[in-house]
């Protein structure tokens, strides 16, 4: 047996004797997922239970360092946990930005202090965080950003409005570019870390047009912020947040492989019915899934190509970009197809047959998934410029 | 797995690709065409390719090939593909290895040694008609004697004229049997048609085609499986040739892009072009992973290697269409010219879409074995 089969009968056994069965079942509600830090509600017994398992283990994260709270574990071995867990369909223990986003950065920018305390905190499930990059006049455009610090010394004293944060109502600190030169663009912004307590913070949460609000504007009116809580260096917070974008694109470009979701083909077979010939009853609806089946199961061989190769240094650093644009692209046209399947009973808004409208309201959350984290046009820009090296992209 | 390649493969592509790119370059194929070449290849070219061991690539240690899988002989096509190289290494070293390979016996015996020695070129006659279909066989095999008939009508039989055996898909009794069928078998005949992409089919006719009982691949009645093994491995094997071909005409574009000048400024300035190009880098990333992951499934024996396949031959077939399509576009008036190489590029992807089924076939597929 292998040093990697040995560690994938340590894997299966450790599942089986620690993952509740309630964590073996599809998520149902949006609580399903647990999202940790301060203010956080444990759905049930279970879901504490399997978090505290995980956390115990280093699973959570587990190819970050033991010191920081995961498991360190080799690429290919964070591979096969993950198809072990899939192998049972167990649910991710602990799902947050500091995971996806704020954790890799701060693996390679932080510094050690820095590492050891956040990165435990996300490792444990114990800090929510939220990114504040947006704001009003800067988008795409995120280099132009406006909200400013200013220096006092031991502190700064910031101001300006972020918008489109993400449960910025729900997080405890928030990781936050600040203009701290205005004489220089690029070189003239700070990545800070502060907690949404501070005085002089709030927010104000923004209805989605899936009637559901997980984001916010997010005021700063004289918030103090230590001059130690910033990450990579003074002014370079733009390198750090490119870095961070980086991740974050790999982790939206996730969606695309459907979760649950095997073949959207057969689902729907079952509900729509089917012909004589065991065909789903509608032609050209089934030619339509079945080209998307196929895009799907193509994106996954994607997916684990790409994440063998972003593990280990092979990737091309941009392709984050092109994973986020295919992913994005194909999770929406799969939620069109959802709501062609399920017809007019997939337009009930509220009605408590529809779990109140699960499916219009995650269609139209998906719209958003092409514009969150860089919008898809701006994928392709950067495509076109760092992969494909176009003139003047 | 990861599902990248490892050392032995990074240096077996790093002396295929520079191999095929100087021996059989566009250049290659063209001077066959105008050559109107009869035999729808270079001799002197493959034996070159056995110089390199490259036709035993698939063929067991033990019948004098080299036992390397998928992934390896995806290597070779995909330089072929790049290059347009007129080659029987699909067929033959994939195709018809496949299948000798899975039935084992006297045949394999035969042939796979003659193969890695490059001494037999092998033919696939499958299809019937203008489009594959492969559960409609119906080709007859009767016994007859201590062997068997065959009756029937084959096409789009590449290297059918000049091969050495063809290997003819027949139905008998009791389910599908796969038969040796040598060169100079009486009631045999080919007829080479010159195909869109300068290639040779031949439309195969089985008159009363008389063999023994051994020329059987395989078991009789049960060659369903021989078959679904050739079809895979040729699938797969045209897969990666459909990602050399749309990485080919992608690559030449992207440079097209960045030397032509118009209202003065390089067209790869203009975000309506870079857009379009950034999109098809994309499906031929999700193209390319795609082929390899159905590689690798074949390797291993997998079950879910049937499904893999499909997707791969309908994903690796939109991704190169559209890559020679736009290339096409946008290289403007001159890629419309018989002179510039992007046409050909377009040709072949058209030839290698529909061989084994095309992009319609294999979604459909894709849907049956979804169950729908
Ligand atoms: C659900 C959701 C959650 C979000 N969460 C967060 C969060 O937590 N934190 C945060 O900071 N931000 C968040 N965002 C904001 C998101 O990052 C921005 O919306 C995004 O970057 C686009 O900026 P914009 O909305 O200003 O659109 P704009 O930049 O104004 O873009 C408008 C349109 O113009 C196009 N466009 C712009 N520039 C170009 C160009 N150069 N070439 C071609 N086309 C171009 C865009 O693609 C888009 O189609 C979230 C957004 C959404 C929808
Ligand atoms: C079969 C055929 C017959 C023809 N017959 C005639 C004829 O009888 N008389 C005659 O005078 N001409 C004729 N033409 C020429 C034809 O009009 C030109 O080929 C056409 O105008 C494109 O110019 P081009 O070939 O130089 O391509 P280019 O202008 O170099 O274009 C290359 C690519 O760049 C794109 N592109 C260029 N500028 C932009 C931009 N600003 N924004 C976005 N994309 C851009 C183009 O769309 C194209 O995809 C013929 C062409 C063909 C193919």
């Amino acid at each position: 047996m292998s040093d990697l089969d040995a560690f994938r009968a340590e894997v299966r056994a450790w599942l089986e004797a620690n993952c509740p069965p309630e964590m073996r079942e599809p998520i149902r509600d949006e609580d399903d997922v647990c999202w940790g830090g301060r203010k956080w509600v444990f759905k049930n017994e279970a879901q504490k239970q399997w978090l505290e398992a995980c956390v115990s283990k280093g699973y959570t994260v587990p190819d970050w360092p033991k010191a920081y709270g995961g498991a360190g574990l080799t690429a290919e071995q964070t591979k096969v946990l993950k198809q072990e867990m899939k192998r049972i369909n167990a649910r991710s223990p602990l799902d947050s930005f500091g995971i996806w986003m704020l954790g890799p950065a701060l693996l390679q920018f932080g510094t050690e202090e820095q590492k050891v305390h956040y990165l435990n905190q996300i490792a444990r499930g114990e800090i929510r965080w939220c990114q504040g990059y947006s704001e009003p006049g800067s988008g795409s455009d995120l280099v132009s950003l406006q909200t400013f610090g200013e220096d006092k010394g031991d502190h700064w004293v910031v101001n300006g409005s972020k918008i489109w944060t993400s449960y910025a109502d729900k997080a405890d600190w928030i990781f936050c570019l600040v203009r701290t030169d205005k004489a220089n663009k690029y070189q003239g912004i700070t990545f800070m870390l502060f907690d949404m307590e501070s005085k002089g913070v709030t927010t104000k949460p923004i209805l989605l047009i899936s009637g559901n609000s997980p984001f916010c504007e997010t005021f700063f009116d004289d918030v103090e912020v230590p001059k130690t809580q910033f990450v990579g260096e003074l002014n370079r917070g733009w390198d750090v947040a490119k870095y961070l974008l980086g991740h974050e694109r790999e982790m939206i470009s996730g969606g695309g492989a459907g979760g649950d979701m095997v073949s959207i083909g057969a689902l729907f077979a079952k509900s729509l019915g089917r012909n004589d010939h065991g065909e789903l009853d509608d032609p050209i609806l089934r030619a339509e899934m079945a080209a998307f089946d196929v895009d799907v199961f193509a994106y996954r061989a994607m997916g684990e190509r790409f994440m063998d190769m972003w593990k280990t240094g092979r990737a091309h650093p941009a392709s984050s970009n092109m994973m986020k644009y295919v992913g994005t692209e194909l999770n929406k046209r799969r939620h069109e197809l959802v709501m062609s399947g399920g017809g007019s009973d997939a337009l009930e808004w509220d009605s408590p047959e529809t779990k109140g409208g699960a499916r219009p309201r995650g269609w139209l959350r998906t719209k958003a998934n092409s514009i969150e984290g860089g919008t898809s046009e701006v994928m392709l820009n950067v495509i076109a410029k760092r992969i494909l090296d176009l003139p003047g992209a | 797995m990861p599902l990248y390649h490892n050392d032995d493969q990074a240096m077996l592509k790093d002396s295929v690709a520079p191999f095929v790119a100087e021996q059989a370059p566009v250049a290659h194929l063209r001077k066959l065409r105008d050559q109107a070449d009869a035999t729808g290849f270079s001799r002197d070219l493959w034996a070159q390719f056995v110089e390199m061991g490259l036709p035993g690539m698939l063929v067991p240690e033990e019948h004098g090939g080299l036992g390397m899988g998928h992934i390896e002989a995806g290597i070779v096509l995909e330089e072929i593909g790049r290059n347009l190289t007129p080659s029987p290494f699909l067929s033959t070293s994939v195709g018809a290895v496949a299948a000798l390979a899975k039935a084992g016996g006297t045949q394999a015996a035969r042939w796979l040694p003659a193969i890695a020695g490059g001494e037999a070129i092998v033919a696939l006659a499958i299809d019937e008609g203008a489009k594959h279909r492969p559960d409609r066989i119906a080709t007859t095999a009767t016994r007859a004697g201590n062997g068997f008939r065959l009756d029937g009508k084959k096409s789009f039989v590449l290297h059918g004229h000049v091969a050495d055996m063809s290997i003819v898909a027949a139905r008998t009794d009791g389910g599908i049997t796969l038969f040796a069928v040598p060169k100079d078998a009486k009631g045999l005949t080919a007829d080479p048609r010159r195909l869109v992409d300068s290639s040779l089919a031949s439309h195969v006719t089985l008159d009363g085609v008389e063999v023994d009982a051994d020329a059987v691949i395989g078991e009789v009645d049960a060659g369903g499986d021989v078959l679904d093994a050739l079809l895979a491995a040729t699938r797969t094997g045209a897969a990666a040739e459909m990602v050399g071909v749309g990485q080919g005409a992608m690559d030449m574009t992207v440079t097209y892009l960045k030397e032509r000048k118009q209202f003065g400024k390089l067209i790869g300035e203009f975000q309506a072009l870079q857009h379009r190009a950034a999109h098809l880098y994309g499906e031929m990333e999700v193209a390319r992973a795609t082929v390899m992951k159905a590689q690798e499934l074949l390797d291993q024996g997998s079950d879910g290697a049937r499904l893999m396949v499909s997707v791969a031959k309908a994903k690796a077939g939109r991704a190169a269409n559209l890559a020679v399509r736009e290339g096409v576009q946008m290289h403007g008036g001159i890629g419309m010219t018989d002179e510039y190489d992007i046409g050909l590029y377009m040709k072949r992807d058209r030839a290698l879409a529909e061989f084994m089924g095309d992009v319609h076939y294999h979604i459909d597929q894709v849907a049956r074995m979804n169950g729908y």
